[in-house]
Order: C-alpha cells, then structure tokens, then sequence
C-alpha cells in the first residue's frame, strides 16, 4: 500500500516535470506564449485564407481581375465600386491583389517544399555516404554559391522563359544549397550514433537507414527552416517579376504587378504602394514565425 | 601564409570550371543556340548562314565549342607564315567545310582571356562595353559597403552593450525588418517621397543629363548617391548588426573580459577596447557573402535608380537576348565572389593564426 501511494506520487511529480512532456507539446507550450509569432500567424492565416477565397469574394464585390476598362483608370483608394481603387488599365487593384496572393503565396510554398526536399535528400546523401560523392556535390554547391543567385536566376529565367509552373523549379533548384549543407552536416552528427551502428549491424540497407533511421531525427529541422524558406522564395520570385523576367502578365504576382510602378508614381501612388505592402508583411511574417519556431522546437533551449 | 594563400588558390580552380561549364551550357541551352543572333538577320540567305555558321563553329562537338569559348581559337587553326591562310591545326580541321579551300585562321582569344565575343546589340567586344559600366558601380557597391558596414557593426556592437534594452529591441526589430522588405520596394517608396513629392533628392539616374553621357566627378554629385546607396546598404546592415550583436556577447562572456571588469577598468574601455576588438575578427568571414549581396542588389537598385552600372546591364542583356554580354556578367560577378571569398579567408587567417593551422 505504501508503495503504491509513493509510486503514484512520483508519477504524479514526473506528470508535472517538464522532463516528462513531449518535445511537441513542449513546444506548443513555448509558442503560446509567443505572442509575436502568434500575431504573425494569424496575420498569415488571414492573407492565405483572403488569397484561397478570392473568386468569392470577388465574386460578392462584382469584380474581375482581369476585366480592363480605360476610362476608369488610376481611381483612388475607396472608390465606389472599387474598394483599392483601379490599376493604368482599369483592372481592379483588390481582385488582383487576392489573385496575386494566390500566385505569390503559392510559388513560395510550392519552391519552399521542393528546395527543402531536394535539401534533405542530397544532404542525407552526402552526409552518409561521403566520399566522392561528397566531393562533388560539395563542388556543385560551392561552384552554384559562388555566383551571386540572382545574375543566375535572371540568365536562366532570361533563357528559358519559363511558365509560372517551371518557375517555381527554377528558383527551387537555386536554393537547394544552403539546405544541403545544413542537412548534411545533422546527417554527419547521427550517423555516428549508437542505434545507427546497430541499423546497420543488422544488416539495413543504406536507403533504409537513412529514410526510416535519420529523416525522422531532420523533420523538425527542415519543418522550422520552411517558413522563412517560404518567404526567401516570395522575396525572390517577386524580384525576378518586377524586373519582368518572372511571371509574365496578365497572371498578376505581387512582384509583377510593381513592373511599372515608375510610370504610376504622379497617378497612383496607390498602385506602388499595396503590392510591395503585401509582399513585406507577408514575408516578415513569415520570418517571425521562423524565428519563433526555432525558438520554440528547438530541443537545444531549456527553459 | 603564402602556402595557405596558394592552396586556397588552387582549390578556386575547380569552381571556376564549373562556372564557365554551367554559363556555357546556359548559352546553348538558349533558343537557337549562341549564334543564331548573329546569324539569322535580314538579308542572309541560307547558304551564307550556313557559311557563317560553319565558321563560326555551331557544327563542332561541345566540348570543341566550349574550348573555343573559354580558351580562344587562334590556337586551333593558325597562319605560321603570315600569308593571310592558315596552314597550321590542332584540334580543328584545317578545312572544316571540305570545299578544298583551308579555312581563315581562328580570331578568337577566349573567356579566359578576357574575350567574350562581341555584343549582339551593341555590335562591339563585350568586355569594352562591360568596362564602361565599370566605374558606376563600383562607386555605388563601394559607397554602400562603407556606409552599411559601419552602421552595421556600430549598431550591433550598441544592440550588444544595451542588451536586452530599448535600442537593442529596435535595432533587432529593425534587422527584422530590413531582410524582409523587398528592396526595390523600399526604393521606389523612397523615390516616391522624396523624390516625386518632397523633390528633395533626384529620382534616378548617376548625374544631371549631359550631352556626352559623362558625369561630374563624383562629389559634385552626391545628391544622386544618398538614396541607392541606402538601398544597396539595408541589404547588409540587418546581417552584419545581428552577427556583430552575437560575436561580442559571445565574447563578453570569456574570461578576459571578466578579468578586465574586475580590474575595476571602466565598461567603455572593457566594451570598446576589450570585447569590441575581439568580437570583429569573425566579421572577416562575412566579406565574401557580402560581395555577393552587393552584386546582388546592384540588379535591384541600378534597375529602379536607372544607374548605368553592371546589374543594369545584365537585366537588359537578358531582356534583348545578348547572350555574350549576360554571360560575361555572370562569369566576371562570379570571379568577384569567389575572390571575395578567397579575400575573406586569407583576411581572417592573417588576424587570426589559429585558422593558418587547421
């Protein structure tokens, strides 16, 4: 009986220890009382829910992002009718904001996932095997960050003309890098531990040991790394479009709809002024939420 | 030192194959091929361009092709006695056509040395017209690293002393901030205000227009400065305050700096004298990185500033499809980094003889 009860208090204690709880539901604990990063998210929340939701809402306004009608060009913000005003072509700025959104947002996400993929799999690649394989992927990396990223990303772009599809492939296979090695340098770290010896005593094979053995230990890693990965690739596609070598009209992108903003600064400030407030909150969203995840999930900080 | 020097020397060598391999593939990976600018005008028949296409070498193996690029051709086909025929071949057939005629000795020199090909819209050696644009922006990488480098390692260096206070916050927030703020934006905003409304500041360009497109020199004319140079410069103030702000509160921390307190020598002379000169070796490494954002954002700012420089250059090679121009861009930007890098290295072993022997 008295074992019992000693027994159940311990427990009960252990219940209380942080040591008990789960690298997740420690995290989640750590980012509750984040507000910042909270804040970020629901603002995020909020521009992704706005850009998913933009044929209804156009739909609810009667208006069109693609509809052009000159003799209603450059109205200002709160025209009736035109909530953001109108663009140099009479297209409406809020239609083409919420579809833009779609665009930009989706590019980042769909780049993010691919350079964090390809990332993880090279950089598990190289981390384990090593060797020559290292040398020259190590040669690859070193050669591809050697020219600044953005004279590539404008040669190819230039060359290919690529589709918004194609588009995010490229930008994804510039930024591959830096996930790499960080990918690869955990690998290094891992693949010296005990369970992965013991992996490998019982005869595992290479792609069984690093997909069922090591990918899971990366998860979180690559999980924090994809939120300011997301707003790395906005930045960029927004860039490559205002110089109109990305997304090429009419699909409207937040960087692409800035392409001759020059030409709008006596008319429309407005139209300046919007798209590039889209793209900065959104990618500094993104950023806090990065750096809130890291401090959160990361098992290195102790309370 | 000099034997680490050329070890790290030895070791570019490799990067920049790669470069000129994976530029050169980009060129023949665009549509119609590197010479089909040159080739396909009004007014060439077919046969001329088949002509000029077989001079020009489009029919030869890529890795021929290649070599002609980076190394020249005067060496493959040449005229040892000076009679205007070439008699001499490595490498090439003396007669690639088979028209029994031997073909005209090679013309070109190589990217290797310095010969890119003459530009498809400007119709003059690429490396006259790179020359050119040169100069505008070095005076606009070279301004903004000074200024951004400054405020960034003050600020970081006042974010370390005030730790955890009100300016640290900001300066922190603030880094924040500049990563994520889409730089041409920020500038046409800046443009915008003080240029479009308040007319302070000139809205784009080097100088006043001239008749000669020459400038004043520069201090004549350091209105048109002020805006792209803080443009260039946000790109980095964020990166280098954070990492100044981290490497002097790791240092505070050392044991030296414990014992410089305890001496009862002030916090300005622990903080400046003690930390501050310890806590900047690291940013040595930041050089090479930082080269590469200023390439970087040259694009950018000299797009939106209608700066006649380098990153303006490449944009509107790429836009009118003048290949040789872009590539050599690329090529040249690259070497800078990569000399950036080596720079950065060879800076931080020579402060630091820790490094020497690892």
């Amino acid at each position: 009986m008295t074992t019992n009860t000693q027994a159940r208090v311990t427990i009960a204690q252990l219940d209380n220890n942080s040591i008990s709880e789960s690298f997740l539901r420690k995290g989640l604990r750590r980012l509750s009382r984040d507000y910042l990063t909270l804040t970020a998210i629901a603002i995020l929340a909020i521009f992704t829910l706005l850009a998913l939701l933009a044929p209804v809402i156009t739909r609810m306004l009667g208006v069109d992002p693609t509809t052009t009608n000159p003799s209603i060009n450059f109205l200002p913000i709160g025209s009736p009718g035109h909530l953001l005003g109108t663009d140099d072509l009479g297209r409406d700025q809020l239609a083409r904001l919420l579809y833009a959104g779609q665009v930009s947002l989706g590019i980042g996400v769909a780049g993010a996932s691919i350079t964090l993929f390809i990332g993880m799999v090279i950089g598990m690649m190289t981390g384990y095997f090593g060797g020559f394989f290292d040398d020259a992927m190590n040669w690859v990396i070193t050669t591809l960050d050697s020219i600044p990223s953005l004279y590539l990303l404008i040669l190819i772009v230039g060359i290919l003309s690529p589709s918004a599809g194609t588009l995010v492939f490229i930008i994804a296979l510039i930024g591959w890098t830096g996930t790499t090695r960080l990918i690869r340098g955990q690998t290094l770290s891992l693949r010296g531990r005990e369970y992965i010896l013991s992996a490998q005593a019982i005869g595992a094979s290479p792609w069984r040991i690093m997909f069922v053995h090591i990918m899971p230990n990366l998860i979180s890693i690559v999980l924090i790394s994809l939120a300011s990965a997301i707003g790395g690739l906005i930045l960029a596609e927004s860039v490559l479009s205002f110089l109109g070598l990305g997304v090429q009209p009419p699909t409207a992108t937040w960087g692409n709809m800035l392409t001759k903003a020059q030409t709008f600064f006596v008319r429309g400030p407005h139209l300046v002024f919007l798209p590039g407030l889209m793209i900065f909150v959104t990618v500094l969203c993104l950023y806090i939420i990065g750096d809130g995840l890291r401090d959160a999930f990361d098992p290195t900080i102790v309370d | 030192m000099i034997k680490y020097v050329i070890r790290r020397l030895i070791q570019a060598i490799p990067i920049f194959f790669g470069i000129t391999v994976l530029s050169y593939l980009l060129m023949t990976a665009a549509p119609g091929g590197p010479v089909s600018a040159l080739t396909f005008r009004p007014g060439v028949t077919p046969a001329e361009r088949q002509r000029l296409a077989a001079r020009l070498g489009v029919n030869d193996p890529w890795h021929v092709q290649y070599l002609r690029w980076i190394l020249g051709d005067d060496w493959m086909r040449w005229d040892s006695d000076g009679d205007g025929v070439a008699d001499q071949a490595f490498i090439l057939p003396l007669d690639a056509d088979g028209d029994g005629v031997p073909e005209p000795p090679g013309e070109r020199r190589g990217a290797l040395r310095g010969d890119f090909g003459t530009s498809f819209v400007a119709r003059r050696p690429v490396l006259d017209v790179l020359l050119e644009r040169v100069p505008a922006t070095l005076e606009l990488g070279i301004s903004s690293l000074v200024i951004g480098v400054t405020v960034g390692i003050s600020v970081g260096i006042l974010a370390a002393v005030t730790r955890g206070q009100a300016f640290d916050t900001v300066a922190r927030v603030m880094a924040v901030v500049f990563d994520a703020i889409p730089s041409f934006w920020l500038g046409l905003m800046l443009i915008l205000l003080f240029g479009a409304h308040l007319h302070l500041l000139p809205m784009q360009g080097r100088c006043a227009v001239t008749l000669d497109d020459t400038c004043p020199p520069v201090y004549q004319r350091l209105e048109y400065l002020i805006l792209p140079t803080f443009i260039l410069a946000t790109g980095f103030i964020g990166g280098y305050s954070r990492f100044t702000r981290a490497s002097m509160l790791d240092i505070v921390s050392q044991d030296y700096v414990r014992t410089a307190q305890s001496k009862g020598l002030s916090n300005r002379t622990v903080w400046f004298k003690h930390a501050a000169r310890n806590a900047l070796i690291p940013i040595a490494t930041f050089l090479g990185p930082t080269i590469t954002s200023v390439l970087g954002g040259a694009v950018v700012t000299e797009t939106i500033f209608s700066w006649p420089g380098l990153g303006r250059t490449i944009v509107a090679a790429v836009a009118q499809r003048d290949y040789p121009v872009a590539m050599a861009v690329t090529v040249y930007a690259a070497i800078a980094t990569i000399l950036g890098y080596l720079l950065s290295d060879v800076l931080y072993a020579l402060i630091d003889p820790r490094i020497r022997f690892e």
